[in-house]
């Protein structure tokens, strides 16, 4: 039987209040949003904090909206808060492509979107998507709130920018004209983590990409955003050859593992293929012609 | 510490370790064993139960998260000697065999079919795609939701008179 090592447990009634109790019970207190990736690791003793301060209370966190050209989803937002909203398939269907073949809809009941960026699983999705979509994460403390691009939230794997005295409570995208985004992902069974997932987020002005971005989930860690196919892209025609470049690119810049999900030589192959549908359909969204 | 919570409509009050499971608070502090412990790592959904009216895994909650919430088990499902659609459904299309992910199953059902009366095969299996079945190959307990959402009304009715 697995059950977590004892602990104190504490639930915060506002952010302020979150943030106070974070500071307070010192450096092994942790928040609990969903529960989803800390309970299963505080019953294998991978994760040990001596108090769980709840924040399912605040709901002030529950938000997903439009305001001053960018799409603000609150850190509590779940899962299927993500898959149902008509507001993020709109503008960024990549957000509804990831989240149906995100865990089972039972673990979406519960999972956030707070949670699953501050867990910083390299083979988590999330991450990957809001790094494609250029957001940046709000980060709130006693003394008040900083602003954190995607790029540098995460600091290793299962390490973010949020200290000791910090919560996460937003998520930043902006909104630009003529952007498209998908994400695809290869799993063994309904609902497992990745064997490889690739996101794609471009924006495009007069048929030409004007700015793109790839994330990768499950391939070694900075893969969230790779450098040279942003490098790529930029200013680029979309054509099947330019597809084909940008999955080499993708496919040299990770560094995935042989384990029980496949081989180190298959999940690289996966990478640039993945990459090239993300791709495709991302930029058919943008110039409208949904597929 | 105290934790208060509705578990099928009764209000409960109990002394619990914080560190506690909400589904061994459910089966050993309870007594309601009908909620099934299985593989303990949020992948078989037997244990799932609704809080607040939604399908959750409950190996994968504290107890204490669930304070001042209602619970929902498979002993919930029965009112005053009547079996919901659903249990009635499972019987009627042989839903079960061993009867290990069965209350899962049932409730997951329940919560698909409150939000979703008439809902298509793809709908279900994805409701429960959850939950893993070892006996039936699903095709029975996808029928057996079937047949509840066919037959929503007239047991219902039958319960209210
Ligand atoms: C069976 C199963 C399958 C899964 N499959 C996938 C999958 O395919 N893809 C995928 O991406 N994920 C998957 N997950 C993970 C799932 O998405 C988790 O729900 C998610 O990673 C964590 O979200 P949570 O709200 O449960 O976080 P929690 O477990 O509550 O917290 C995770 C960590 O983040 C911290 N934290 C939470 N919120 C905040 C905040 N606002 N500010 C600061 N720190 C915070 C916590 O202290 C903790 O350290 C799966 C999980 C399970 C159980
Ligand atoms: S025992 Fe909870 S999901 Fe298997
Ligand atoms: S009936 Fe045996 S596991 Fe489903």
């Amino acid at each position: 039987m697995q059950v977590p090592a004892p602990i104190e447990y504490e639930r915060a009634t506002s952010v302020e209040h979150a943030v106070a109790l974070r500071s307070e019970l010192g450096d092994e207190a942790r928040f609990i949003a969903g529960g989803h990736s800390l309970l299963p690791m505080m019953k294998l003793r991978l994760a040990n904090p001596t108090h769980l301060i709840d924040i399912n209370d605040l709901k002030e966190l529950f938000y997903i909206r439009e305001a001053d050209s960018e799409v603000r989803i609150g850190a509590m937002a779940r899962h299927r808060d993500l898959l149902d909203s008509e507001l993020l398939a709109r503008h960024f269907p990549i957000f509804r492509d990831a989240e149906r073949v995100i865990a089972d809809p039972t673990v979406r009941n519960r999972g956030t979107l707070g949670g699953s960026l501050c867990q910083a699983d390299p083979s988590e999705d999330l991450s990957a998507v809001c790094t494609a979509l250029d957001a940046s994460c709000v980060i709130t403390s006693s003394d008040g709130q900083r602003v954190v691009p995607m790029h540098a939230f995460h600091v290793g794997p299962y390490e973010t920018a949020v200290a000791n005295n910090e919560m996460l409570t937003e998520i930043r995208i902006p909104l630009r004209p003529g952007g498209g985004s998908a994400y695809q992902k290869v799993e063994r069974r309904a609902g497992d983590w990745a064997v490889v997932s690739a996101g794609a987020a471009v924006w495009m002005d007069a048929g030409t990409i004007v700015d793109g971005r790839v994330g990768l989930a499950a391939v070694g860690p900075d893969t969230t955003s790779i450098q040279p196919v942003a490098e790529a892209l930029a200013g680029a025609a979309p054509t099947e050859d330019l597809y084909q470049r940008v999955g080499e690119i993708a496919a040299s810049n990770c560094s995935p593992e042989t384990d029980g999900r496949g081989t180190a030589a298959y999940k690289t192959h996966l990478v640039a293929e993945l990459t090239r549908r993300a791709l495709r359909t991302a930029v058919a969204r943008a110039q409208r012609q949904e597929v | 510490m105290q934790v208060n919570m509705k578990v099928n409509g009764a209000e409960v009050s109990e002394e619990i370790e914080p560190r506690h499971l909400l589904v061994h608070f459910i089966r050993d502090q309870l007594g309601l064993t009908g909620t099934h412990w299985g593989c303990d790592t949020s992948n078989c959904g037997t244990c799932v139960v609704l809080i607040d009216g939604e399908p959750v895994k409950s190996c994968t909650q504290l107890a204490a998260m669930a304070g001042g919430h209602d619970v929902t088990t498979v002993e919930g499902l029965e009112v005053d000697g009547v079996l919901d659609p659903v249990q009635e459904g499972f019987m009627q299309c042989h839903g079960l065999q061993c009867g290990f992910c069965t209350p899962g199953m049932m409730l997951t059902a329940r919560a698909l079919l409150n939000a979703d009366p008439d809902p298509s095969e793809d709908v279900i299996r994805e409701a429960i795609s959850g939950q893993i079945c070892r006996c039936t190959g699903y095709s029975t307990i996808v029928r057996s939701i079937q047949w509840a959402a066919n037959h929503e009304t007239s047991v219902s009715l039958e319960s209210a008179s």
